[in-house]
């Protein structure tokens, strides 16, 4: 049963309204679809293999050798100070050890634990 | 929403900070009430577990409280790093799912992507004093030094709750695990990831058995993945499984090794003059929960709450909107990825309402029996001890009713995808995002 918004009415009127809703929201829906086929004429069809192994590998953050190294090397060449400002490594920023932030979390208790009231 | 023998629910407790700025760590990814109710854990995606247990007083008092305060908390996964891989993985606890009590301790299963571990929560409030070899601080003592004997006795101590790791079970899959379930009889449980479901036998961590496989020997004609699994809550030879196609299927472990070819297929038959770019990505089901009795399951997709008869695969015996109006927002939702949340659902005690999350962190209540259903919010402005929550309703025509709040003002970053129900009382824990919320029926 769908949310009741005219609770009050009777029943027969109701069926329609419900069917109305229905039809609006469907036309709502191909609206929808028509607004993102104009945004991205290429987006990849739902349910198709790419689809769904983008999706199984999603949010995955691969780690290149290559460019670790080469960062490396950059950072022994210019000598970076010892108190390194710890910028989040996405984007440009190559992430070498000494600036990586430490995952410490195992002595971060959890804020749920420190009971407030 | 009073009388009529309808629940009234109040706020009880908020558990977590009010601060806007959330760290990430401290987003709540599950919550999992005990089989007495008694403790209710939380697992973030700081792989920490907490464990909150039911006030005493306040189930004494009278009206009786649904109070819980931290009872442990333990860090359960960390981060890691797959070398042969490259890759990243996160230390966010994916599901827990509590075993039945079988001695004092309590035993709890936690999950992240690629680990599952049995954790052993028991309480020490006795020690041992008066060795006769060992000095308090537990230093061995000089023999010659020791002229008398002693017996050693057990002298109470403050209660100290310990959390132990007592089985660790991993490199079984392969993609990432979406879900845990434990098995009837206690003694197995499944694990599932994208493509592939494995059983588990609780005593042993170096094998498991893969008793459903889906990935196709070609990745280029993969049409569906996992998206969660159970097992039948009596039936230890039962379990379901859902897929992102909108599809449960029932397998039943006696009639092969390999549970590929389903015993039931669930399936709504599609309405083709309805079909969008969107139907499957929102038919796609994010959660599904057997009945306490074991006769019913619900399935959570992206806008309803189904509740499946078992003995009926044809179509759905109820379907409950959570928030139709999102249809004409879809392509936002598309874009930013919000369309892929996956919401969780639940029973309460007696399988006659059913719960589950939406956003501005607003959740849903259906009761089955009465047909109607409530929209709450989940918010610090009601954090006042047993205060009235008072209906929510999203107005979607062009004239705003008072009290209502517009489509287009709802905040789909404050989402609510974990809630509980206790299994034997009206107290409901609600996520959102870093704070837990617990709610109760006004006695």
């Amino acid at each position: 049963m769908s949310s009741e918004e005219y609770s009050e009415s009777p029943i027969k009127v109701e069926k329609c309204e419900e069917n109305e809703k229905k039809e609006e929201l469907r036309k709502a829906e191909l609206e929808e679809e028509a607004k993102l086929r104009a945004k991205y004429p290429q987006a990849m069809r739902p349910g198709g293999s790419a689809f769904l192994q983008k999706r199984l590998h999603k949010g995955q953050k691969y780690f290149d050798s290559g460019d670790y190294n080469m960062a490396k090397a950059k950072s022994q060449k210019a000598r970076v100070p010892a108190a390194p400002i710890v910028r989040e490594s996405t984007g440009d920023a190559i992430p070498t050890p000494d600036v990586l932030p430490t995952r410490k979390t195992s002595l971060v208790q959890s804020k749920l634990a420190t009971e407030l009231s | 929403m009073a009388g009529n023998g309808e629940i009234q629910w109040c706020f009880s407790q908020v558990k977590g900070t009010s601060d806007d700025d959330v760290t990430e760590a401290d987003i709540i990814s599950c919550v999992e009430f005990n089989h007495s109710g008694e403790l209710l854990a939380t697992g973030d995606k700081g792989g920490r577990v907490v464990i909150f247990q039911r006030d005493p007083e306040s189930k004494q008092a009278s009206p009786r409280r649904g109070e819980y305060n931290v009872y442990s908390t333990f860090q359960s996964h960390e981060a890691e790093f797959d070398y042969l891989k490259s890759l990243e993985i996160e230390e966010k606890i994916n599901k827990i799912r509590w075993l039945k009590r079988k001695n004092p301790a309590h035993f709890l299963l936690s999950t992240n992507d690629k680990t599952i571990k049995l954790w052993k929560v028991s309480e020490r409030d006795k020690m041992i004093d008066g060795y006769n070899l060992k000095d308090e601080n537990g230093r061995m003592k000089d023999p010659t030094s020791i002229t008398t004997l002693q017996v050693p006795v057990l002298k109470p101590m403050e209660l100290m709750v310990e959390a132990s790791p007592r089985r660790i079970f991993a490199n079984a899959h392969s993609y990432h695990i979406n879900s845990i379930s434990v098995n009837s009889d206690q003694e197995t449980y499944l694990s599932a990831d994208d493509l592939r479901i494995n059983l588990w036998h609780l005593e042993i961590t170096d094998q498991s058995f893969n008793i459903v496989d889906i990935k196709p020997t070609n990745m280029e004609e993969l049409t569906e993945v996992i998206t969660a699994a159970e097992f039948h809550p009596s039936q230890c030879n039962m379990f379901v499984y859902s897929s992102s196609k909108g599809t449960i299927r029932l397998c039943d472990m006696r009639s092969s090794a390999l549970c590929d070819h389903h015993s039931k297929l669930f399936e709504e038959p599609e309405d083709p003059t309805s079909r969008s770019f969107f139907s499957e990505i929102i038919s796609s089901i994010s959660d599904v929960k057997f009945s306490n009795n074991g006769r019913y399951m619900i399935s959570r997709d992206y806008l309803s709450v189904k509740v499946w008869d078992l003995n009926m695969d044809s179509k759905p015996v109820e379907c409950y909107h959570v928030h139709e109006y999102l249809r004409s927002k879809l392509c936002s939702l598309y874009e930013n990825d919000c369309i892929f949340d996956k919401f969780e659902c639940c029973w309460n005690g007696t399988d006659s309402c059913v719960i589950t999350g939406s956003y501005n962190n607003f959740f849903r209540v259906f009761d089955r029996n009465t047909k109607r259903d409530v929209t709450l919010e989940a918010s610090r402005e009601i954090a006042k001890a047993r205060t009235v929550l008072r209906p929510r309703k999203v107005g979607t025509g062009g004239k705003r009713k008072r009290d209502e709040i517009g489509v287009d003002c709802l905040d789909f970053s404050r989402k609510i995808l974990h809630t509980a129900w206790h299994p034997q009382e009206n107290i409901i824990a609600v996520a959102a995002t870093n704070n837990l919320y617990i709610f109760q029926e006004k006695l």
